[in-house]
């Protein structure tokens, strides 16, 4: 069963429909890569799967034990944040927050939990440091750990690399790719960067006028993947 | 400086004054609570229209001559702070302007009512205390200032409570909710709360100067601390401190309870920035 099944999704706000008829599976272990153009409707997507707004037809199906508060979020950053007074250590634990229900504090567990993530990110030392003091390939981290202490399983993630440098962005793949290879979490990521995306992901969804979902392989040989290969761009 | 001392130790064997000292420290207290997540949420103003609003209740309870003016005040004051700080994607008049439109437009109303049914002789004298809390915080009664240990107990551990949901979707609404958390309902929280701490805080420092206690113990503290935990004590042993100066200072000089703690808030504030900004030059 596949760990998320989109059926006949149509998307859109305000009463505007923007994608019709979207069907595909995301299998366990799958690294899918979402690309489209600027108002194909790919964060509208992301934020259907997440769970903040409803389809205007057709449902998500969490499957394979997933349950919804299990999805992993690693979120474009917003302007509060800039200037938010947070220590590393409070952001990654706030990832704990979706276990804990109504328990006020948290425990010994997602304590350990949130540790373990901030150690897997590279980012032991930190924990007192302010996180908008932080370089923005540090600050990315610091949200992946937090989504990691969310999820086990599936990562939904926005354009993680927007605003990195090269070097910080081929680290940033780095660390998303060993997180799908060694811990076998599935991810989903929405990315502006096609070669990226054909170089990391399992899976290809390309959206906007001429909709495509298959296997990466597929899809260097679909008309669509190639006319991008060429380096070409579709209007 | 004895003459001070002896002038202090006469005022304090009123018990008003002990009145106006508890009330005071336990409203500034729970306003900068509150503050620091208003102040990162952007709603920095939030305290000046809510006030507002209070004001135009105030006038409408003393209209229909309501003995007791603060179930109708906090009401009105609620609706109205859930309102603003609904986060809907379908509203239409944005953050910043529905605040500003609110605030005003209350105050206008407020103004009209008194003015067109006023009842008592020194009109511009009751509109005068109402905005700036001159006289009020003097004629607190024992019920005031119980009503304002019980609510301020109620808001602190609210805020105790939840204090790991309030960081989470102040600092990012959307992953909160991706989680399970139901930040609808901790931003109604958060607004009710404020609510009920603004509707005590008109006693203090009249509807006009609210706001400071909102936002300047959070601003001074987010100049020198860099965590959110730190920062939340910082800016309620701020709040504290500067409203029992202020209290102190305005029974020693004679001088308005509401605008005296304002002014020490804000010589507080200048002193926090400057070591702030020693510090960062120094790293």
């Amino acid at each position: 069963m596949p760990l998320l099944s989109c059926q006949n999704l149509s998307l859109g706000y305000d009463g505007i429909e923007i994608v019709k008829n979207l069907s595909f599976d995301v299998n366990s272990c799958d690294y899918l890569c979402i690309v489209g153009e600027n108002g194909s409707g790919k964060t509208t997507l992301m934020k259907t799967l997440l769970g903040l707004q409803s389809p205007m037809g057709g449902r998500v199906i969490t499957g394979d034990g997933l349950m919804q508060n299990e999805i992993g979020y690693l979120p474009q950053q917003t302007i509060v944040q800039r200037d938010f007074p947070a220590s590393v250590w409070e952001v990654v634990l706030s990832g704990c927050q979706g276990h804990s229900g109504l328990r006020p504090f948290y425990n010994k567990a997602e304590k350990k939990l949130a540790k373990e993530n901030i150690e897997k990110m590279g980012l032991s030392g930190l924990e007192k440091r302010c996180y908008r003091e932080l370089s923005g390939g540090q600050q990315q981290r610091v949200l992946l750990a937090r989504a990691l202490c969310a999820t086990k399983k599936i990562l939904l993630l926005d354009e993680p690399v927007s605003g990195l440098d090269p070097r910080v962005t081929a680290e940033m793949y780095a660390l998303i790719e060993e997180l799908n290879r060694k811990e076998g979490i599935t991810i989903i990521m929405i990315s502006h960067d096609i070669s990226a995306a054909v170089r990391y992901a399992s899976h290809i969804l390309h959206m906007g006028d001429t909709e495509f979902f298959g296997t990466k392989a597929e899809y260097i040989d679909s008309d669509i993947g190639k006319s991008f290969a060429k380096g070409g761009r579709i209007l | 400086m004895t003459e001070i001392f002896s002038k202090i130790a006469l005022y304090f064997s009123f018990p008003f004054v002990w009145y106006a000292l508890i009330v005071g420290v336990l409203i500034a207290f729970c306003s900068s609570l509150l503050g620091v997540t208003l102040v990162l949420k952007r709603f920095s103003f939030i305290g000046d229209g809510l006030s507002h609003v209070a004001f135009g209740a105030i006038a409408i309870a003393s209209v229909l001559k309501l003995t007791n003016n603060m179930p109708l005040v906090l009401l009105i004051t609620t609706l109205c702070a859930v309102l603003l700080l609904r986060t809907g994607r379908n509203v239409k008049i944005k953050g910043d302007a529905a605040v500003a439109m609110i605030s005003v437009g209350a105050l206008a109303v407020g103004y009209l009512l008194m003015n067109i049914f006023s009842t008592s002789g020194n009109l511009s004298g009751d509109v005068c205390s109402t905005l700036f809390g001159s006289t009020s915080i003097i004629t607190l009664t024992q019920t005031d200032v119980w009503l304002c240990a019980v609510l301020s107990v109620v808001v602190t551990l609210v805020f105790i409570i939840f204090y790991n949901k309030i960081f989470a979707v102040t600092f990012d609404e959307s992953f909160a909710q991706t989680t399970g958390t139901r930040a609808n309902l901790y931003n109604l929280l958060i607004a009710v709360t404020i609510a009920v701490v603004i509707v005590l805080a008109m006693n203090l420092v009249g509807s006009l100067l609210i706001s400071a206690l909102v936002i300047f113990p959070a601003l001074s503290a987010m100049r020198i601390f860099k965590s959110f935990k730190s920062v939340t004590i910082c800016a309620a042993v701020f709040a504290v401190v500067c409203s029992l100066l202020g209290i102190l200072i305005s029974i020693i000089a004679g001088t308005p309870v509401g605008s005296t703690i304002v002014a020490v808030d804000i010589v507080a504030f200048l002193v926090f920035r400057a070591v702030g900004l020693l510090r960062e030059r120094r790293s």
